[in-house]
């Protein structure tokens, strides 16, 4: 795994907010923007969607996105396809290394069967997605919560076709650095998994910030 | 109830569309009959399109990254879509998604109605979504599909290849519908088939009604995941 370091300074940026978790956050990047997600705690989940913010029903696709560059992890270099054909944005640095994008996101019916069925009152990601694009309108809705990034998530395929949830390789602030390629809104939930070892049962506030892109 | 004859089959065209309303109780068997085929698939619930199959759901409920006999197609919302009773091929593709138009011109040239009749070359992305536009569904409902006889392998660091041959001649794969599943399928290439010719392949389709899953059914006792999912499935029905 290659790591790659940003220059970019956040005294710099334009917008910075830190978000709990269990909590959404959804918000427009114009093309040419900066945008980082900074792991404040360490192995956090952050489940994230993106969309041509000129048609929403053109969005992140995790197949396109996985086929186009041959490979199954994020990292520098990864264009984030939509399902249309466009380019959203391109990672453009990454301390971490590597970012899952075929665990989905946790909703209190996939807890049930994967835990059991009395954790469906347990708070979800696909809850938080849900209110985030009924709040957001736009006659946006659950046909537009697609499957989703992972950040900061190790969720190695073998060779045998097994999926496996290994330990984090993420640590407190660690961060992936996106460049807006077209417009886009951003759709995070910041997962509250509890029953998950994988960000050691303790789901934990990330950090984003968003810079303008070089004038001219 | 037992299984029942074939109530009817069907032939799908090499890079043709195909849709069906399967109903629970009912199996559709795929056949790849000249080997080489790739079934693409999209899952419904017919009651309620906006639960549909979830490939991330599918995967980690299992902890596979393939299809074969044994394992099932979860929905978004804890239900099993449907299970896989058969399988002669033991790897299908949950990972590599559909070819797009652009791609296709890339790889290998255009090919317009105008000059070549029904021949004209067709992509995965606006087969489904002319399928799905039958059902008055849309692009927002296109979400990630299965390639039923294709495989892609994954190396230690990730990148992935697609493995020639993985399917051979009189190859099928079986689907029992748990619930009434609006299937939306299509025949076009693999989008990392790496032939430089178009070349895409008819498949057969059967279906039969069959029995319910009982308490010691595969699909239901190959993981605990599943029987909960079966429950939560049946649950759903009563």
């Amino acid at each position: 795994m290659t790591l790659v370091e940003s220059k970019l300074d956040p005294n710099d940026a334009v917008y910075r907010h830190v978000i709990p978790a269990g909590e959404p956050w959804m918000h427009e990047l114009r093309a040419g923007q900066y945008f980082r997600i900074v792991d404040l705690g360490g192995n956090q989940a952050v489940d994230t969607l993106f969309y041509n913010a000129h048609d929403y029903s053109d969005r992140y696709s995790a197949q396109d996105t996985i086929q186009s560059q041959g490979n199954l992890y994020l990292t520098t270099g990864t264009q984030l396809k939509s399902t249309g054909g466009t380019v959203l944005l391109t990672i453009v640095a990454d301390t971490c290394g590597r970012h899952d994008t075929l665990g989905g996101a946790c909703a209190n019916e996939s807890n049930m069967v994967r835990y059991s069925i009395e954790k469906r009152y347990m708070h979800a990601c696909r809850s938080s997605f849900l209110k985030a694009v009924i709040e957001w309108g736009q006659g946006m809705d659950k046909r537009d919560i697609a499957n989703n990034i992972n950040f900061f998530m190790n969720v190695p395929v073998t060779p045998e076709g097994k999926l496996t949830f290994e330990d984090g390789i993420s640590e407190p602030g660690k961060y992936v650095e996106m460049r807006a390629e077209a417009d886009v809104i951003a759709l995070i939930s910041n997962c509250p998994q509890l029953n998950n070892p994988c960000n050691a049962y303790n789901p934990t506030p990330v950090e984003v910030l968003i810079w303008d892109g070089p004038r001219g | 109830m037992t299984e029942s004859p074939i109530l009817w089959e069907e032939t799908v065209q090499p890079a043709a569309s195909w849709s069906h309303v399967l109903k629970r109780g009912t199996c559709l068997r795929i056949t790849d009959v000249e080997g080489g085929a790739n079934a693409g698939a999209l899952f419904y619930n017919f009651e309620c399109p906006t639960e549909r199959f979830n490939m991330p759901d599918t995967l980690k409920a299992q902890h596979i990254a393939r299809l074969t006999k044994g394992f099932v197609l979860y929905s978004d919302m804890g239900r099993i879509l449907c299970s896989i009773t058969d399988d002669t091929v033991g790897w299908h593709d949950p990972l590599g998604g559909c070819s797009n138009a652009g791609q296709v011109k890339a790889k290998y040239g255009e090919a317009r109605y105008q000059e070549h009749r029904n021949q004209y070359y067709r992509n995965g992305h606006d087969s489904f979504v002319g399928e799905l536009g039958k059902w008055g569904l849309g692009p927002r409902d296109l979400t990630s599909n299965v390639n039923f006889f294709s495989r892609v392998d994954v190396a230690a660091d990730g990148a992935i290849t697609f493995h020639a041959g993985n399917s051979a001649a009189g190859a099928y794969v079986d689907l029992r519908a748990e619930m009434n599943v609006l299937v939306i399928l299509n025949t076009c290439p693999h989008p990392l088939d790496p032939s430089p010719q178009y070349n895409p392949k008819l498949v057969q389709l059967a279906i039969r009604r069959v029995p319910a899953a009982g308490p010691d059914d595969p699909c239901r006792v190959s993981r605990p995941e599943n029987g909960r999912g079966f429950t939560l499935t049946e649950r759903y029905f009563l």
